[in-house]
């Protein structure tokens, strides 16, 4: 069974999904940095595939994603660290990336290649859901990908309810109209925006991101969605990290509790 | 045919490619724009405009001296002398029209060369409206005069510090911050890139070009076609323009004329439709120079203008038609042609305009051939980078 409808079937609250760019601080990290998350207790592994021009992205992403193509990171250096990912992480593990080096990779390869090593789900910012229902739902759904889509606060109704049917997985909404690592904390606009997708009763689960650092809005977030994800936040507590697992412990724990 | 379909796609290339949280905004642009543009209240303010604070038309002007000199009949579509000085600005006024029937109420832009930052800024002082344009540092440093000209009109200038801070950097910085601003913001894109219907609107509101060289050419030569029409392609909106009329003429030739930097095989080029493959940047799927791994490659052009890794994705698919000739021209031989021009007709062109003109010597044609060169913009900016050069 993929393991994310696995994970929503038996937590439906606070659950935990990190984020971290690929090759980011150094090369070899990315599945040390894997194995950390899952021993902190978190619930999903977002890996980012770093991007020359991440546009969703504001200062602390763009900068992890150079750092990480200048220590040499590719999709196929990312694909190889991974290789063997299955026998020392179980957690589910979510790819998100920007369509274009996926694209060169070809995105059937692409796609297998995630099977093969056992990826989940796949969260791609720039790929519009017309694109996905003409393109790419097909090849998704045949090597058993879930996908994510984004909804923001100015995402209408009538297109939320489209993206929940064509939604698995879980559907990601961006706490506020911005790119990622531009706000901290939740306002009572935002609180309202939350409430209002609640009511909606989609079928897909609902993580929150953008703007969750700590274990305040961590909760506030879990109180109106399945739980929530943080990226910005974690990048900045691990670029000057000197131990990446005692670290990365201590910051999940202290979001979790 | 040459028609952009109901998915916003010129054959392969095109396509809305943007993040969920841009969705609104395109969708609303998408869905109005047309009929905006076809009112006749919109096409009298446009029109009015274009005549008072343009200044268009625009000379369609016989060049005697290079046309002598190159042995065929050669007029130079004067965009140089818009107000502003380059083409640019008839999509802005286009745009801050189009935005104001939106009800948004402040605009952001990006710029390469600094001549859409002024046309920008220019047009946002005529409405007042708040402007903030987002330029790569590079470009900063080798446009002064342009920057110092955007804060006088009251714009703010934000340097956009990452990756080679230059126009590709600045459009990035651009769409991160209107995704932080969706609501009253619009956001003008300078040339036919981005995502669908930006490439279309922006080549709409350039038409004007081809659309004033059909009558002017009719005066002076009695047929409305020209043999040849030449432009520089950097994102490629003063070519859209000129070749707009002349698409689905197949007897006119349509000439491109690329930036190969220090040469389309030294590493240090922005020759796209040489060294690029499909891909998507910006919002459209196009050709685009990148590496194996579809990470975007630094270009390198002497002129901002062209500085930039792909091209818009009307101009991939003529190439990829062969409806149009694309050139590449190196830095030195457009810095050359750049003078020659100075030289013969009494011009300074843009350095990016140079690039159509030294395009004279790489095609093929007679004496009696009438060929129209798109003179985009003049050579104010680009004095410092002249002077730098040293080579006259």
């Amino acid at each position: 069974m993929n393991r994310i409808d696995n994970l929503f079937q038996t937590k439906k609250e606070r659950v935990l999904s990190i984020y971290f760019t690929a090759g980011f601080p150094k090369l070899k990290d990315t599945l040390p940095i894997m194995q950390a998350i899952e021993s902190a207790g978190a619930d999903i592994i977002e890996v980012g595939v770093p991007y020359s021009d991440p546009i969703a992205d504001g200062p602390t992403i763009q900068d992890s994603n150079q750092i990480a193509l200048d220590n040499g990171m590719s999709l196929k250096k990312l694909f190889e660290q991974l290789q063997d990912m299955r026998q020392t992480v179980s957690l589910p593990v979510v790819l998100m990336g920007y369509l274009n080096p996926i694209i060169q990779y070809g995105m059937e390869a692409f796609c297998k290649k995630c099977q093969e090593i056992g990826v989940d789900g796949l969260i791609l910012p720039d790929l519009p859901m017309q694109q996905y229902l003409d393109e790419f739902k097909e090849v998704f759904d045949k090597y058993d990908l879930r996908n994510t889509f984004l909804i923001s606060p100015q995402t209408s109704e009538k297109r939320i309810r489209e993206i929940d049917t064509h939604s698995n997985g879980f559907i990601y909404m961006v706490s506020a109209h911005s790119i990622t690592g531009a706000r901290t904390g939740i306002s009572e606009e935002q609180i309202a925006y939350f409430q209002r997708v609640e009511a909606m009763n989609l079928k897909n689960p609902r993580l929150i991101g953008f703007g969750i650092s700590d274990s305040e809005t961590f909760t506030t977030a879990s109180k109106y969605g399945n739980g929530a994800i943080i990226g910005s936040a974690f990048i900045k507590k691990i670029k000057e990290s000197q131990n990446l697992k005692s670290d990365i412990e201590s910051y999940i724990q202290s979001v979790i509790h | 045919m040459i028609k952009i379909d109901e998915k916003g796609f010129y054959g392969k290339f095109g396509g809305a490619y943007i993040p969920e949280m841009l969705h609104p905004n395109i969708e609303e642009l998408r869905e109005n724009y047309e009929q905006i543009i076809a009112t006749p209240e919109f096409q009298k303010e446009f029109r009015g405009l274009l005549k008072d604070f343009v200044g268009r038309p625009t000379p369609l002007y016989f060049a005697s001296r290079l046309s002598e000199k190159y042995g065929a009949k050669i007029y130079l579509k004067r965009e140089d002398l818009c107000h502003t000085g380059a083409h640019k600005v008839n999509n802005t006024v286009g745009q801050i029209i189009m935005a104001k029937k939106l009800g948004k109420k402040r605009i952001i832009a990006e710029t390469g060369a600094g001549q859409h930052g002024v046309a920008t800024a220019t047009v946002c002082a005529l409405m007042g409206m708040d402007c903030t344009i987002y330029m790569g540092a590079v470009d900063i440093q080798r446009q002064r005069p342009n920057v110092e000209r955007m804060k006088i009109l009251g714009a703010k200038v934000v340097p956009a510090t990452s990756g080679s801070q230059t126009l590709k950097d600045a459009t990035n910085e651009a769409m991160r911050q209107w995704i932080n601003n969706p609501v009253d913001t619009h956001y003008i894109i300078g040339s036919v890139v981005g995502p669908h219907p930006y490439p279309e609107m922006v080549a709409r509101f350039q038409s004007v070009i081809s659309e004033e060289i059909k009558w002017q050419l009719k005066e002076k030569e009695g047929t409305e076609n020209p043999d040849i029409v030449i432009a520089c392609v950097g994102g490629g909106s003063n070519a859209a323009g000129a070749f707009f009329h002349y698409y689905n003429v197949p007897q006119v030739r349509l000439v491109a004329a690329e930036a190969a930097g220090l040469g389309v095989t030294s590493g240090k080029s922005a020759a796209t439709t040489v060294l690029g493959t499909s891909g998507i940047l910006h919002g459209s799927k196009t050709l685009l120079m990148q590496t194996e791994d579809g990470q975007v490659v630094e270009p390198h052009s002497i002129s901002a203008g062209l500085d930039y890794p792909g091209i818009g994705p009307v101009h991939a698919h003529l190439f990829d038609i062969g409806r149009a000739e694309f050139v590449a021209v190196e830095d030195e031989d457009a810095m050359k042609a750049g003078i020659e021009l100075s030289r013969t007709e009494g011009i300074i062109p843009a350095i990016e305009t140079a690039h159509a003109i030294h395009a004279l010597n790489l095609i093929e044609y007679s004496k009696d051939d009438i060929i129209v060169i798109n003179l985009s913009g003049r050579g104010d900016k680009d004095l410092d980078t002249y002077i730098k050069w040293g080579g006259y």
